[in-house]
């Protein structure tokens, strides 16, 4: 027979699961785990500075090695500091499993110090959710809770577990097999016959790629497709890495920050393969205007996306790298000679190319092209939400599924630098580059510390305009240029802040590769300051509501 | 003078499992859904293991989408879709109110 208290459980159960970093803050109510936790020989916490940033290290595992990770947090506002973290796991299906403390059952519904309904708090922005009640009930909820996170379609799990069951006392016999992914119903055979017929019978067909396209690892299965028919392929900002960005047949990032000659092709599209994607509004601009002569074969693990926004003359429900590779088994090589001179054409787009300033000072752009050259294709990146956001988006030369880390449906400033560090801490041999904005940046800057104190291998590329640059953007373009509250009154000096948190720091006022290769190269954490000129803007731009065809579009001083 | 309501109802019967949580999981999945839930009925079957949960809800094209958001609810064993009130509600309103209308409180 085990003998042991449920928290010292819960550790035992963690670690069967495989887990070896958990990242968190100890408080009140969660006190026995920690504990516990100090106890093991197999995990290493990582103590973050916010439970939000504790949320996102966890993300930045999950995200960047496709497993489940865990964060810890105490009641109260610990566990509602978690809830930004989960509902962006949540809106980009990220597998996080949360452990929350909770105040002893006895005082559950008392209004007791540090209480919050956690449970009923969490139920709409994750998967599933659990509030244990006796220790016996973790040699359940724990496998479940990883099964939950990982299978079909993954996303974020909440357990909430009050303190008297974390100290209950419990002898059991056996331990519980960790839970793991489900197995996923292969693809419906008929659906995948008239999806080929429906693909061959095809003029202007494209292979539209979402996220799920990287859950699924099904890259390959999609360049493959791809490749044997003459189909252009596009993606989604989730989707990015997916395929590289170097393919022939890769047209880029469609949408509001897509590229023009993307968005205008695939008007003329007769026919839109969707795998692992969900009509996002970011990415089809007025659904009622986009792509209105296709038709639509939609490929996904979640029965409730097919025909949700759009519906689709074949929906194929399943794992998207299965129907991927068994349409590739089915269809005959099949040529599309004028088609594809349209997308190799579009592939020629410059509609991104966009600065205000001249060639002798910083641009984004090219910023963002200088790095991405220096640190490899092994890096990963993260990012925070806003305009270099975009003009990351637009100008990383993505190779690799899993390395592009961004906030992509809840579009959560302060994503990036904790979830850099989780990358890190997963990918210990990696590079991992942050970009940020001085508005995204200062939202966990609190972070800064914990990656100080992890001597981690994150460089943060902070692009400041001083502002809040495309709330800004949208005031110049759509309100009159009325600009209020999105200019930032003060400087902030950066350098001197990271510096004081115990990280390196430069400024970079000018063009100057070769400071920016050395710095890049130093092990270990670093801060690159870079001022850039608020007035800069992310084009082409499709306006909040417009159709694709619709886009605003910039110009670019002496980029010829 | 209240329109009366046209519109078709159907019946829902959901087969889930019984804990504290489980109906604040499938009212609040039709609530931030923006779905109107008419009624609601809710039974401990299968010795409380189990609850049946009875929805009465208006027909619209948006039903089977909400359908199949309620399907991935993990606490949610089964769904089906009743083609409208088999007396159910009715039958319950009659019993409660008699003829529809709110009797008189004493």
């Amino acid at each position: 027979m085990h003998h042991m208290n449920g928290a010292e459980l819960t550790i035992a159960l963690l670690e069967r699961q495989g887990i070896t970093t958990i990242s968190g803050i100890p408080g009140g109510t969660n006190l026995p785990l920690y504990t516990a936790l100090s106890h093991s020989k197999r995990i290493r916490h990582v103590l973050a500075r916010h439970e939000q940033g504790a949320g996102f290290i966890a993300q930045g595992m999950a995200r960047s090695t496709g497993q489940a990770a865990v964060c810890f947090a105490t009641s109260g506002p610990g566990a509602t500091n978690l809830l930004t973290a989960i509902a962006d796991a949540k809106l980009d299906s990220t597998p996080i499993v949360c452990i929350t403390g909770q105040v002893h059952s006895d005082m559950i519904g008392t209004d007791a110090f540090q209480e919050v309904d956690i449970y009923g708090m969490s139920i709409p922005i994750t998967k599933h959710n659990f509030q244990v009640r006796s220790a016996a009930e973790l040699l359940e909820v724990i496998p479940q809770a990883f099964e939950l996170a990982l299978s079909g379609r993954p996303g974020p799990v909440l357990v909430d577990i009050p303190k008297d069951v974390q100290t209950e006392i419990l002898e059991f016999a056996d331990w519980p097999v960790p839970g793991q992914a489900t197995a996923i119903a292969p693809c419906n055979a008929r659906a995948l016959e008239n999806a080929a017929r429906m693909i061959a019978a095809a003029k202007r067909p494209i292979l539209y790629l979402g996220g799920g396209v990287v859950s699924a690892d099904a890259g390959d299965a999609a360049c493959t497709l791809a490749e044997n028919n003459d189909i252009p392929m596009v993606t989604t900002m989730m989707a990015l890495g997916a395929i590289r960005s170097d393919h022939p047949l890769n047209l880029g990032m469609f949408g509001m920050h897509g590229s023009k000659k993307t968005n205008l092709l695939m008007q003329e599209a007769d026919l839109l393969i969707v795998a692992g994607a969900r009509f996002d509004d970011r990415a089809t601009g007025k659904i009622a205007e986009f792509c209105p002569q296709a038709n639509v074969i939609h490929i996904d693990i979640d029965a409730s996306e097919i025909h949700k926004l759009r519906s689709a003359h074949i929906g194929v429900l399943g794992d998207v790298g299965e129907a991927l590779t068994r349409l590739n088994d089915q269809l005959p090589q099949q040529s599309r000679p004028e088609w594809i001179d349209q997308a190799k054409e579009a592939r020629r787009d410059t509609s991104t190319v966009v600065a205000l300033t001249g060639k002798d000072q910083i641009r984004p752009f090219e910023l963002i092209r200088d790095i991405a050259k220096h640190v490899g294709e092994q890096a990963f990146i993260a990012t925070d939400v806003g305009q270099h956001q975009m003009w990351t988006a637009q100008h990383y030369p993505f190779c690799r599924s899993r390395h592009w880390l961004t906030s992509g449906g809840l579009g959560t400033m302060g994503f990036g630098l904790p979830t850099a560090i989780g990358a890190a801490l997963a990918n210990p041999d990696n590079p991992v580059v942050c970009f940020s904005g001085d508005g995204s940046f200062l939202m966990n800057i609190q972070e800064l510390a914990t990656l100080a104190q992890e001597q981690l291998n994150v460089k943060i590329i902070l692009l400041d305009n001083q502002a809040l640059g495309l709330v800004r953007q949208q005031q110049s373009l759509f309100y009159d240029n009325r600009l209020f509250a999105s200019e930032f009154a003060n400087a902030i000096d950066f350098v001197a802040i990271a510096k004081g948190f115990g990280i390196k720091a430069v400024s970079l006022k000018t063009n100057n590769d070769s400071m920016l290769a050395y710095t890049l190269r130093q092990p270990g954490p670093c801060l690159i300051h870079v001022p850039i000129d608020r007035r800069e803007m992310v084009f082409p731009m499709v306006p909040p509501g417009a159709a694709n065809t619709t886009m605003l579009e910039g110009e670019c001083h002496a980029c010829a | 003078m209240p329109v009366p309501d046209t519109r078709r109802e159907t019946v829902l019967e959901l087969r889930v499992n019984n804990h504290p949580g489980v109906m604040s999981h499938v009212v609040g999945l039709f609530a931030r859904r923006r779905y109107n839930v008419e009624a609601i009925l809710c039974l401990p079957v299968d010795d409380g293991a189990q609850s049946d949960i009875w929805l009465l809800v208006n027909e619209s094209d948006r039903l089977s989408q909400i359908i199949s958001q309620v399907e991935k609810l993990a606490d949610v064993r089964t769904v089906v879709r009743h083609a409208e009130d088999s007396c159910l509600f009715a039958g319950l309103r009659q019993q409660m109110y008699g003829g529809g209308e709110l009797k008189e409180s004493a």
